[in-house]
């Protein structure tokens, strides 16, 4: 028994691993996005472009790996709890890379115009977005709830810088019906960013769940902190 | 040291913190279902060895109740308690109270052979009498005088093989030796014999541990079909099969009750580590 009980302590210890491993891509992949994109860099831009290839391996191998520990062990309790949040976090971080993707779609035909003007939320959106992603992450791999609460929190932050680059964008673009093209690019841009801050929620609330088997999704958001 | 027949009187204590005397609420729903089986304080002595201590919970009516431990927790001691199975055990004391339907199992004056004929019970080896199939059955309800004419032996017969799944495959050969019957039909036949007498409840001390999975899984499906009309109560050593049966679920270690809930609870987010311990395999 002990010995059945350790190898799948291993095993899931090598899950958890393979999620770490896909969550650094994943992130890595939002950040050369958008650096390229900042840059103004087309090769780098191609680059993101053709690399989803790892990520996608990982959400196979991921999946199979819960599939097997599901039909296996028939695990109970946390160990039931770890696995299903696995399989979801699995869906995510694929998706995440996919977001990356689009990025780095919507930089490649940003960069066929001039550049609009400066937009430094861009770069700050992906940061955000990027440090949501790894403190999710940590926050399922270190059973952290407190962690895992902050990123829920800085979702509203990513939410607000978004709604106001779209109100700077389309300031841009009615004055200047040149930049209408590049800067629909950029919003889409933010949008993606967005979209990867909701990926890391649904991982925090994964976390969550994991940890204290509370279900936070849809859920009214507690008062802002004075 | 008193026998089981006359037990310590012991009024019914507070419940321990942590732990309710009805099902825990958490989950989908409040069980509504009424009580059967109210046992409070529960002791149980062989002897010097306390083997359980301070029992408190509250079995609900047409519920599946699974009982779940390591070996030696006492969950199969507690089972017998509900219907004084331990009674001939040599040196066994009981203290705390066991109500069924509000009456005191241990009271004065309870004829102990009307209280198991309420509360059957089908054990982990099944064995039946060396005698036909039908006579297996019909034999309970001829020593308790519940049915006088042939035509009624063998009415009562059918309807407690159909009851326990088995008669499509014994209708033919009721008047064969049950011995020929497999592992999985002959703890079938039980399970009719232990219904033959109309039971309210039925207590099954791991009924499929000796039977190969379709037998297990036939007879899992008949106590999911009987608890339309039972209350049932079931020790099993795999978690599996508590999950997969019961409502609720009892959790025994060393002779406590740890933790007692819905089964998807105990099985999805235990209240108890140490609960969670048992259930993942960490500990047991």
């Amino acid at each position: 028994m002990e010995r059945v009980v350790r190898h799948f302590q291993e095993e899931l210890g090598q899950l958890q691993s393979r999620l770490l491993a896909m969550g650094g891509l994943a992130e890595a992949r939002v950040r050369d996005a958008v650096d390229a994109l900042v840059a103004r860099d087309v090769s780098r831009v191609d680059r993101v472009l053709a690399g989803d290839e790892p990520i996608n391996d990982l959400h196979i191998e991921v999946d199979d790996r819960c599939f097997k520990l599901l039909a296996l062990h028939q695990p109970m309790a946390a160990d039931l709890r770890t696995i299903v949040a696995a399989v979801k976090i699995n869906t995510d971080l694929e998706r995440v890379g996919d977001l990356a993707v689009n990025i780095a779609e919507a930089a490649r035909r940003c960069l066929m115009h001039p550049p609009v003007a400066p937009v430094v939320d861009i770069p700050r959106m992906g940061l955000i977005a990027q440090r949501m992603l790894r403190d999710a992450l940590d926050a399922f791999v270190r059973r952290d709830v407190a962690l895992a609460e902050a990123v829920l929190a800085a979702d509203d932050e990513l939410d607000a810088l978004k709604s106001r680059l779209f109100r700077e964008l389309l300031a841009g673009m009615l004055a200047d019906a040149q930049s209408i093209e590049p800067a629909l690019d950029l919003v889409l841009v933010s949008r993606h960013l967005e979209r990867v801050g909701d990926h890391a929620t649904n991982i925090a609330e994964d976390a969550i769940f994991l940890v204290s088997a509370r279900d936070v999704r849809h859920l009214p958001a507690p008062p802002a902190a004075q | 040291m008193s026998t089981p027949s006359q037990p310590v009187p012991v009024p019914a204590p507070p419940l321990p913190p942590g732990l309710s005397s009805v099902v825990r609420s958490s989950g989908a729903g409040v069980e509504t279902a009424p009580v059967k089986i109210d046992v409070r304080g529960l002791n149980f002595y062989y002897g010097e060895k306390r083997a359980l201590d301070g029992i408190s919970l509250a079995i609900h009516a047409n519920r599946v109740t699974a009982f779940i431990g390591p070996s030696g927790c006492g969950k199969s001691t507690f089972l017998r308690t509900l219907n004084r199975m331990n009674d001939i055990v040599p040196g066994a004391r009981v203290e705390g109270t066991v109500r069924i339907d509000g009456q005191d199992a241990y009271g004065p004056g309870v004829d102990v052979v009307s209280l198991r004929r309420r509360v059957g019970m089908v054990f982990q080896k099944s064995n039946p009498f060396p005698k036909s199939v039908f006579e297996n059955v019909a034999y309970g309800l001829r020593i308790n005088g519940l049915a006088t004419s042939k035509a009624e032996v063998a009415a009562r017969v059918e309807e407690s093989l159909r009851a326990a799944a088995i008669w499509d495959e014994v209708k033919d050969r009721l008047h064969d030796s049950a011995l020929a019957l497999s592992g999985g039909q002959q703890q079938r036949l039980c399970i009719a014999r232990a219904l033959a007498i109309r039971p309210d409840i039925l207590l099954m001390d791991e009924p499929a541990s000796a039977l190969d999975p379709i037998a297990t899984q036939r007879i899992e499906e008949l106590v999911y079909d009987l608890k339309k009309d039972y209350t049932i109560v079931i020790v099993t050593h795999n978690m599996q099969q508590a999950a997969r049966v019961s409502d609720h679920t009892a959790f025994f270690w060393l002779g406590r009750l740890v933790e007692y809930g819905r089964t998807d609870t105990v099985f999805t987010a235990p209240a108890e580590k140490l609960t969670e311990d048992y259930v993942t395999g960490r500990c047991g």
